[in-house]
This record gives C-alpha cells, structure tokens and sequence, in this order.
C-alpha cells in the first residue's frame, strides 16, 4: 500500500511539472508574436540608428551644413519664414494619433469593439494626415526650391560681405550677410542663377550648392520613415476592418493583434522623435 | 496597468498626450533660441551654449522616447528579460556614435589633403599624398 501511493505521487508530480525545455512554457510572458514584435522593432531601430549615425557623420565631415531652421521654414497656404512651424505640426498628428491607438489597445482589453474600431479609426486619420503633410513638405521641395537627390541648392556663407546682385525673392543687391547666413540658389527658367557677391576682404565670388548628401539624406530618411507611416496605415486598416468583423471576439487572445500592431505604430512615432531631433531641431 | 481601474488608466493617457505636446514645444523653443529665432542670437563664439542647447534638445528627445516606450508600449509592465533584451542591445549605438562621429571629424580635417590627391596628375609622385604616414618614395611606389 504505502509503495503504491509514493508511486502514483511520483506519477503525478512527472505529468505535470514539466522541465524549462519541455514546452507549454511563454518565455517572458508574452506570445511568440508579441515577442517577436519587438525584436522585429529593435532590427529596425538600428536601420533607423544607421541611417541617422550617417547624416551625423556626413555632417561632421563638412565645412557648412544647410541651416535646418532655414530649409524648413516653408508651411501651407503661403507661409514663409516660419521656422520649424509646419514639422511642430507634423510631430503633434504622430503624438496625437499615438495617444488614439493607446485608447483604442485600451479599449480592445475590455473586449469594447466599437470602441476598438472607433480609435483606430482615428489613428489612421492622423497617420494619413501625417503622410499629407509629408507629400506637401517634399513636393515643396522638389518643385519649388529645387532639391533632389543629388544637388542641394541650400548653401551657407563662410565669409561675409555684400550681395552685388539680386533674386527677386528676398535678397536685394546692396543687402549684406554674415558667415553662417544660409541661402537658396533660385531657378529660373530651367537654370540655377546663383548670386555674385563681394566679400568683405573685397573679392568677388558667388554662391556655390551646399553639401550634395544634404538632398540624398534628406529624401532617404524621412523617406524611409514615411514609408513605415505608410505601411502602419495599411495594417491598421486590414487589424480595423478585422476588428469590425468580430473575428477577434471568438479568438482566445481577443484583441492582441491590436496591441501588436499598436507596439509597431508607437514605434513609428518613436523613431518620428528622432528623425525631428536630427534633421529639424539641432 | 493592471491594478489601475479604466477610468485612472484614461486619464494617464491624456496626461500623457500633454506631457508629449508640451516637451516637444519647449524642444522647439530650446531650438529656435539657439538659431537666433528669439531676439537673442548666440554668437558662434559662445560654443559652450550651442552645445548646451544640442543637449537639451537631446536629452528631452530621450526622455519622449522613454515615456513612449514605457507608457504607451507598456515596456513597464513587461518582464526583466524581456526589458534587458530589447533595451541593451542599443547601447551598442553609443560605441557606433562616438566611432562615426570621429571619422566624420577626420573626413572634415582631411578635406584639403583627399581635394589635393584628386588634383594630383600621376606624374608627380613627389606629392607626399598619403600624408606622413609613408615617407619614402619606394615605399609608395609599392
């Protein structure tokens, strides 16, 4: 008697305390996909970390650098010489639609599906309005200052002096400069017109392009960023329209693909932070 | 997140929507006032405010991130493990900023030396091109 119950006992205690690598086991406490959401996130935060280390590199590397306080100072409905205003605008859409996919995460634990839907409705409003502000900044861009890929008309004076001539949009012949003003290069009927200039050592010389990298980094990262905006707006449609469906109501980790989707949309906002800081604040 | 009831939760998220609109303003004061925007212009001699504004605006850009990532992401309320495996694999990109950043400065102190090779015709092998570093003419000749 007494060998068979330390036998059964024995019996119980195999079947049901499994060893670390038996399975049945979350590591970390989350699900495989959660999990895996956030290592895919960490892979692209040093894409990200890459593309922004160079811009540093390159900036370091060269003697003038285009004034971000200068190039940014364009908005919407003839706004000029508004610094940094129209990309304060940008950021706030991110932060805000940030706080609605927060809502909408919170509202899909309470298994609330109109409540799920209605945020992420919302988030993607501000994702699309984000895309359109973006599609304005680098249309402004192209075809009415110039930049492209490969030349950069933003240029920065190293020296001072007195403009000899001028462009027909702010600058005037006579009006002086100091090192470190920046300038656009105007064009004019299929050609740049760059502006002579008499230093104040008394040599004349004219405005020269700013560092060509300026164009390619521009249009790369906040390219590449724009395209995460992009694709986040898609996956929070096809994760809006499921919701809306009710599949996850029968699932029995309901709403998590709100929440993962949702980890990737902060994400976007997180690297929104830094892409601001690089390129427009410092 | 757990313990809070539904409506605490609600009213953190909205703070938390200030929070972010108010340090990214102060960033973009912090920003316009080191560009001269704001009556006051730095002259590029006072090196040491520039590079107190860089600061600023870097440590508040790391702070949003921080509360993005523990507040919105719930990094908080996830395991160590889980914590210490998505966070410390960053730190490598300190190593990869101070490496980058000193080969740019190299670049940048090089530019008349690489400008001075590019102009070089091939018969003049007496330029010393590779700086100091090679002294001898056999020597470069390979």
């Amino acid at each position: 008697m007494a060998t068979e119950t330390v036998v059964k006992e024995h019996d119980h205690h195999d079947t049901n305390e499994k060893g670390a690598w038996d399975g049945g086991k979350t590591p970390f406490g989350v699900s495989y996909g959660k999990l895996m959401m956030w290592y895919f996130l960490l892979s692209d935060a040093f894409t990200f970390a890459g593309f922004l280390i160079a811009y540093g590199t390159l900036r370091f590397s060269s003697a003038t650098w285009p004034v971000p306080d200068f190039v940014f100072s364009t908005a919407p409905f003839g706004i000029h010489h508004a610094p940094l205003i129209f990309v304060t605008v940008m950021s706030f859409l991110l932060i805000i639609s940030s706080v609605t996919m927060v809502r909408g995460v919170q509202e899909g634990h309470r298994e609330n599906k109109r409540g799920v839907v209605f945020w992420m409705f919302l988030t993607i409003i501000g994702g699309i309005g984000f895309l359109s502000c973006q599609a304005w900044e680098w249309n402004n861009l192209i075809n009415k200052e110039h930049m492209t890929v490969t030349v950069n008309p933003f240029g920065t004076h190293i020296e001072s002096g007195t403009y000899l001539e001028g462009d027909g949009h702010d600058i005037k012949a006579g009006d002086a400069f100091k090192a470190g003003d920046s300038y656009l290069i105007h064009k004019h009927g299929g050609e740049f017109h760059p502006l002579k200039y008499k230093t104040d050592e008394g040599l004349e010389k004219q405005q020269e392009f700013g560092p060509k990298a300026f164009g390619a980094l521009f249009f790369f990262i906040t390219g590449f960023h724009g395209f995460h905006v992009l694709s986040g707006v898609v996956f929070l449609i096809i994760i809006m329209i499921n919701a809306a469906s009710g599949i996850y109501v029968k699932r029995q980790n309901g709403y998590e693909m709100v929440e993962k989707v949702g980890l990737y949309w902060h994400f976007v906002d997180l690297v929104w932070v830094f892409v601001f800081l690089v390129f427009y604040l410092l | 997140m757990g313990h809070k009831s539904y409506e605490e939760s609600i009213k953190d998220v909205y703070k938390g929507l200030v929070l972010l609109a108010v340090v990214t303003l102060i960033e973009v004061g912090i920003s316009l006032f080191g560009k001269g925007h704001l009556g006051y212009k730095p002259s590029p001699e006072m090196g040491w405010l520039l590079a107190l504004v860089a600061i600023g605006l870097i440590v508040l850009s790391l702070y949003k991130a921080y509360f993005i990532i523990y507040e919105f992401m719930h990094m908080g309320s996830e395991v160590r493990g889980l914590r210490l495996t998505v966070l410390m694999p960053c730190l490598l990109l300190v190593w990869a900023i101070i490496a980058f950043f000193q080969e740019g400065n190299s670049w940048f102190e090089r530019r008349d030396l690489i400008k001075q090779k590019n102009e070089r015709s091939i018969k003049d092998k007496k330029v010393d091109v590779q700086g100091s570093l090679l002294e001898k003419e056999e020597t470069y000749q390979m």
